[in-house]
């Protein structure tokens, strides 16, 4: 157990690491979510981990805190309806509005283990793209360096892989290892996975026609959720497109980006929205 | 209201498979093997099969190439659900007529994924 003051010290903690609004009620998860890690770190208790974190002398124990805190709960195209918004609708544009310069980057911005990634992959890949002469970068970033090494290897369980994941996909994009499936090296050379906390910089990594980011803001409190989008409208294409998840939105938080009307759990730029003709949604 | 024809030997799958089923409005029928289910199919011919492989008197593979030759048997969709999980299995379920396949132990989630995926719900 851990004391209301230690938890208090987490909450602060965590919000300023990662965003993440732990609420009152939340000293279960956080006892539960941290004790692994306390016995990893050869911690006698909660108590003297928070110690350890509020003397800010052990930085790899303060990131490790922040993503055993993070939530990780991911599946092959969760949710069904973004990806076929994207397969049938938002992709087709874009490759159409980039035809001259013949490259599409996407970012997959709170990849947890690489499965969101890898079914934009195999969009892609069933899209005939990318096509001679044309690039197409999918990354994928998370702030756990463990999820990340998983998303790059691209090995799951049976459990994982039929989670949301077709079975002609999975005939078709994975090999099987025993009673593991791993993703094919076509897919695998498709994906980019890096670390990256999505509360710092980010601006190096360049311009997105399409942006991933579900699941994530519903953890932050508002006025991270708001540098958030700003930050992230700020690296996406003029004409490109947001996708959060089902129950998240920008509307209260940033006037950059508006709900697309169309495609529910997309937002474009506003300046897009007011002028259809220069975002995708110009058919 | 849909109907799914639940077929596996396992009385509690069979329970726990119903109960998904029935969690997603469908009323159930269940089989205990291969041949009980063509029976069901010829009374009254189900929306979803949930298919199981291994079973006495007929096992799933067979049954699914039967129900696939009967008058009306390409309508249901089949969802085979198996212990055997090699991928050549896979395929061959999938090369019969089989329309999605999960492996157990399964979750309700994933099976609730499958349906979707095969337009059931």
């Amino acid at each position: 157990m851990i004391t209301e003051a230690e938890f208090a010290f987490l909450r602060a903690f965590l919000k300023q690491r990662s965003g993440l609004d732990l609420g009152p009620e939340k000293r279960y998860l956080a006892e539960s979510r941290l004790r692994p890690l306390c016995r990893d770190a050869g911690l006698g208790s909660l108590g003297e981990l928070v110690r350890k974190l509020r003397s800010g002398e052990d930085r790899g124990l303060a990131d490790a805190a922040v993503v055993a805190m993070a939530t990780h709960e991911t599946m092959f195209f969760r949710d069904r309806t973004p990806f076929e918004t994207l397969r049938t609708d938002i992709l087709p544009r874009l490759v159409e509005a980039r035809s001259e310069l013949r490259r599409l980057r996407i970012w997959s911005a709170a990849a947890s283990t690489g499965q969101e990634a890898y079914s934009v992959a195999m969009i892609v890949q069933e899209m005939g793209l990318p096509a001679a002469g044309w690039t197409i970068e999918i990354l994928g970033t998370d702030i756990s360096p463990s999820a990340v090494e998983r998303a790059r290897a691209g090995t799951y369980s049976t459990f994982e892989v039929q989670r949301g994941l077709p079975v002609r996909h999975l005939l078709d994009h994975f090999s099987q290892a025993g009673t593991d499936w791993t993703i094919s090296p076509a897919l695998r050379s498709a994906v980019e996975f890096r670390v990256l906390n999505l509360l710092r910089d980010f601006g190096g990594l360049g311009t997105f026609d399409v942006i991933l980011c579900r699941n994530l803001a519903i953890y932050l409190d508002a006025p991270t959720k708001t540098a958030l989008f700003e930050r992230l409208a700020r690296v996406l294409a003029p004409d490109g497109a947001l996708c959060l998840g089902t129950s998240e939105t920008v509307l209260g938080y940033t006037r950059t980006l508006v709900a697309d009307p169309e495609r529910r759990g997309f937002f474009l730029h506003a300046t897009a929205a007011a002028q259809p003709e220069r975002a995708y949604l110009a058919g | 209201m849909k109907h799914a024809l639940v077929v596996d030997d396992s009385a509690v799958i069979r329970k726990v498979a119903c109960r998904i089923m029935e969690g997603l409005a469908m009323r159930t029928t269940e089989a205990e093997d291969g041949q009980q289910a063509l029976m069901a199919c010829r009374r009254e011919m189900p929306d979803v099969v949930l298919l199981d492989w291994n079973m006495p008197v007929m096992d799933g593979y067979e049954f699914l190439k039967a129900l696939r030759k009967m008058p009306g048997g390409k309508a249901p969709k089949v969802v085979f659900c198996t212990t055997e999980n090699d991928v050549a299995c896979i395929a061959r379920a999938m090369h019969a007529g089989a329309d999605e396949y999960v492996m157990k132990p399964f979750d309700r989630e994933t099976m609730t994924a499958k349906l979707q995926e095969v337009g059931v719900v």
